[in-house]
């Protein structure tokens, strides 16, 4: 006679699925994953319901259509002859363009304004502290109207620029700021080393490039050399030589002259035109974002504690050594990331262009060409994978940041 | 030593001299102004530039808001009254006042009802705030969105007073299963709340909104500052549930449920707000039945909340990230099951951890919800933009109009953000 009990599995009962930590989590996910699936199906069929009611079907073959419309502020070659999806690139870059300015100059403003929220200067600080709390608290929407509306309402018509008193005139003869744009000198090659523009750029790039490399290799030298002998030699101004004289040379190759912008009949012409749209954005995005990261360089900074600078100056570093070796890098490191997410509010909030009427990749993919085509679907779509590339390359190259200043812990 | 017997001491101190006052530029406002404006040629400096910047300000701007206008019936009256001077039209606030606040469809006669509604959502805000209220005025809060709800888009009080049921009938079932099984809870409540609607939804008479005592408005005719406040609460209120449920998801260790919930979230967070109103506006009403019809207040309010859940949800990660490991244990130790560990042990804590976070959310989105001007809704900034800018006697305000927002949106979120640091002092427990 065995008196052998049962094993285990046979003991399995149905309420175990829920009580039992073994099979719970199991359970759970299978619900939701039943959910889920029913939820997809059951939006999915609506959307293929409602398309054919519509008489809509999904296709991207849009793209290729004339789209008909113009846009003036562009890159690239762009008429009204060529397609959506020419007209989705040129906003694309647009969108690139003001989020790459914006992110410049936004983190000027925020520097200076943090940095000098922490100054002894009592007014200097409260005026930084009245400029961070004012802009953080007041819709960017609104910020961009504002400065657009003294782009095309306060600033003078070309017309005020004519006439023998005219009521404004330009700066320095250089630049005019009209209600129409802003007009700023644009240099050119008389005598390029190639026929086409592009390529002049881009072998001024490379030739500045090539100068930072050599001014690296320098600076690698000076390091050894101070690291084998204790002194360092002077590179200032043999780096600076290394910047200029190529540079100089080049220029003086290819004859630099600036196309400076002239009143022609009722308007300017000549020099880069840079439009009104662009810059109120430009201008809103950097000064609201800027009093973010004032707040993020403030809070940096603050991150470092005294007796790190106190220590450095105990082991007989200058102020300038102090700042560039000690404190710096240890408040990077605090600032960094917030500044990198900010950037991406950047490029998320460039996506307000439609408001002004700046031809972003909102205005024209998602904007003239949706409402053009009826495609909501495909431009809404093609349009949130745009922005999700752009934020999830941003926070990768935040990633590698990260990895790369984390603490090494030996 | 001879000297000393020959010669008397002359002079023989017989107390303390008493200490003399610092010198004149070392005391009261002198020392101040020399310690913190002109402590040195750099920073005298930056103090001249600062004052002149002020100067440059108030000159500005002083005497075109002191002469300003406050009663006229145009641009051109304006101008009129100033007669040349320098000064704003302010008169375009008061004679557009409740078009800026409520937009220029409302009823008229019933100004009176968003008004009481946002009296009431003070009171109704006021024991969530401040925890010193005693704590009966909760089940006022718990009651205030179905008021409102009725206050503001009128309507036959059935549809208020039956969704309040199904959530009153929800809440009990809940008491009562989810006291053994919290799986079994969850489920009961969410078939109750359905069960009620649906019978009482099939009871509520057709036609009884047309002879109701506040007569309907529909949600289109919906506009001005109350837009965005409407919006702004409805989503961040909806959305710090839904986030809390995103971020418990997202440190879960079913990873179905873990990546789902990923996903969403990285999604929402790397697409701008505007591109999700235009999913509200153009898209979404493809995903619903063919029949229904949804109104785009609904449909934003789905979105913005979406967008501002993720965010928060990320916000709170933070704060279950940043409790000890040891607190989990405890719980565990102490032989809670996940909901009772978290309901009472892990999230007040992380909770607390996040407040700060949540409120910025909370501001952001605030003032994210002027972008739905963008998709033709009728809010403060599009209120400015369309039907007052484009009007014909109001045609060039900007100043005043655009100032008047941005004051407007100021002073809310400022005022918000200084509440959440005096709860960030009030909630800290810790000594330094």
């Amino acid at each position: 006679m065995s008196t052998m009990t049962d094993p285990p599995k046979s003991d399995f009962r149905l309420t175990m699925l829920i009580n039992d930590t073994r099979y719970r989590s199991l359970t759970f996910q299978v619900i939701a994953a039943i959910v889920i699936a029913l939820s997809i199906w059951y939006l999915g069929n609506n959307l293929i319901q409602n398309l054919r009611a519509a008489g809509l079907n999904i296709s991207y073959s849009f793209l290729g259509d004339a789209a008909g419309y113009d846009i003036n502020q562009r890159l690239v070659e762009y008429d009204s002859q060529s397609s959506h999806g020419r007209a989705a690139l040129v906003g694309l870059l647009n969108t690139l363009l003001v989020a790459f300015l914006a992110c410049i100059t936004a983190t000027i403003f925020g520097v200076i304004a943090g940095v000098l929220r922490l100054s002894n200067n009592w007014l200097v600080s409260k005026l930084m502290a009245v400029y961070v709390e004012i802009f953080r608290n007041i819709p960017v929407l609104i910020w961009i109207i504002i400065i657009f509306t003294i782009m095309t309402a306060v600033l003078p018509g070309p017309r005020a620029f004519r006439g023998d008193n005219p009521t404004s005139s330009m700066l320095l003869d250089l630049f005019a700021f009209t209600n129409r744009g802003v007009y700023v000198p644009r240099p050119e090659f008389a005598n390029g080393l190639f026929g086409a523009a592009v390529l002049n750029w881009l072998l001024v790039i490379a030739v500045l490039v090539g100068s930072w490399f050599v001014t690296r290799e320098i600076n690698n030298r000076a390091m050894k050399t101070q690291e084998e002998t204790g002194e360092r030699p002077n590179t200032m101004l043999l780096n600076l030589a290394v910047w200029l004289v190529p540079f100089v040379i080049l220029m003086f190759l290819m004859g630099l002259t600036w196309n400076v912008p002239a009143l022609k009949g009722f308007n300017f012409s000549g020099g880069i035109k840079v439009g009104g749209p662009l810059i109120a954005l430009w201008f809103a995005l950097s000064i609201y974002t800027g009093a973010f990261i004032a707040e993020n360089v403030r809070a940096g900074i603050q991150a470092v504690s005294k007796g790190q600078t106190e220590a450095a100056a105990a082991l007989g570093l200058r102020q300038g050594r102090i700042m560039n070796l000690v404190i710096l890098p240890q408040a990077l490191r605090v600032i960094i990331p917030p500044l990198i997410s900010q950037y991406l509010n950047i490029t998320k909030n460039s996506s307000l262009a439609i408001a002004v009427g700046y031809a972003d990749i909102t205005a024209t993919l998602g904007g003239i060409t949706l409402n053009q085509t009826g495609r909501a679907i495909e431009c809404v779509l093609l349009l949130m994978l745009f922005y999700l590339t752009a934020s999830l390359l941003i926070s990768m190259v935040m990633n590698v940041y990260n990895a790369s200043v984390k603490l090494k812990e030996r | 030593m001879a000297d000393q017997t020959t010669n008397p001491i002359a002079f023989v101190a017989e107390g303390t001299i008493p200490p003399s006052p610092p010198p004149g530029n070392e005391t009261g406002v002198i020392k101040w102004l020399r310690e913190n404006l002109f402590s040195g040629v750099a920073n005298t400096l930056l103090t001249v530039l600062s004052l002149m910047l002020i100067y440059v300000l108030l000159k500005n701007t002083l005497p075109w808001i002191l002469n300003g206008v406050w009663d006229a019936n145009s641009l051109a009256e304006c101008r009129e009254i100033l007669d040349g001077m320098t000064g704003a039209c302010f008169a375009v606030l008061t004679e557009r006042w409740p078009q800026l606040i409520y937009g220029f469809k409302y009823p008229t006669d019933a100004y009176w009802r968003p008004n009481l509604a946002f009296v009431l959502m003070l009171v109704a805000f006021a024991p969530v705030l401040f925890f010193d209220l005693p704590r009966k005025l909760l089940l006022f809060t718990a009651a205030f969105p179905f008021i409102a709800f009725w206050l503001i888009w009128g309507g036959t009080i059935l549809v208020p007073i039956v969704a309040l049921i199904g959530i009153v009938a929800a809440a009990t079932v809940f008491q009562k299963l989810g006291r053994n099984s919290f799986a079994a809870g969850f489920f009961g409540t969410i078939v109750t709340a359905l069960v009620v609607w649906n019978v009482g939804g099939a009871l509520i008479p057709d036609g009884a909104s047309e002879s109701a005592w506040l007569s309907p408005v529909p949600s289109r005719d919906l506009g001005g500052f109350m837009l965005n406040m409407m919006l702004g609460v409805t989503c961040v209120s909806l959305s710090i549930p839904l986030g809390i449920a995103l971020a418990l998801g997202r440190q879960s260790d079913m990873p179905l449920i873990k990546w789902v919930c990923v996903i969403f979230i990285e999604f929402i967070r790397g697409v701008p707000l505007i591109t999700l109103l235009f999913v509200a506006s153009v898209m979404l009403s493809y995903f619903f039945p063919p029949e229904s019809t949804v109104d785009l207040f609904l449909r934003v309010v789905i979105m913005i909340t979406m967008f501002s859940a993720a965010y928060i949800a990320e916000v709170i990660r933070g704060g279950l990230a940043a409790l000890p490991r040891g607190q989990y244990e405890a719980a565990d130790s102490l032989g809670l099951d996940y909901p009772q560990a978290m309901r009472l042990i892990i999230l007040p804590q992380a909770l607390k951890i996040s407040i700060p976070g949540i409120v910025n959310v909370a501001v952001g989105l605030f003032k994210d919800t002027t972008l739905v001007s963008v998709i033709s809704m009728f809010d403060l900034v599009g209120m400015i933009r369309g039907p007052i800018l484009a009007s014909t006697e109001w045609n060039g305000v900007y100043w005043e109009l655009l100032g008047f927002a941005a004051l407007l949106f100021f002073v809310v979120c400022y005022g918000i953000s200084q509440y959440s640091q005096w709860l960030e002092r009030r909630l800290a427990t810790d000594h330094h």
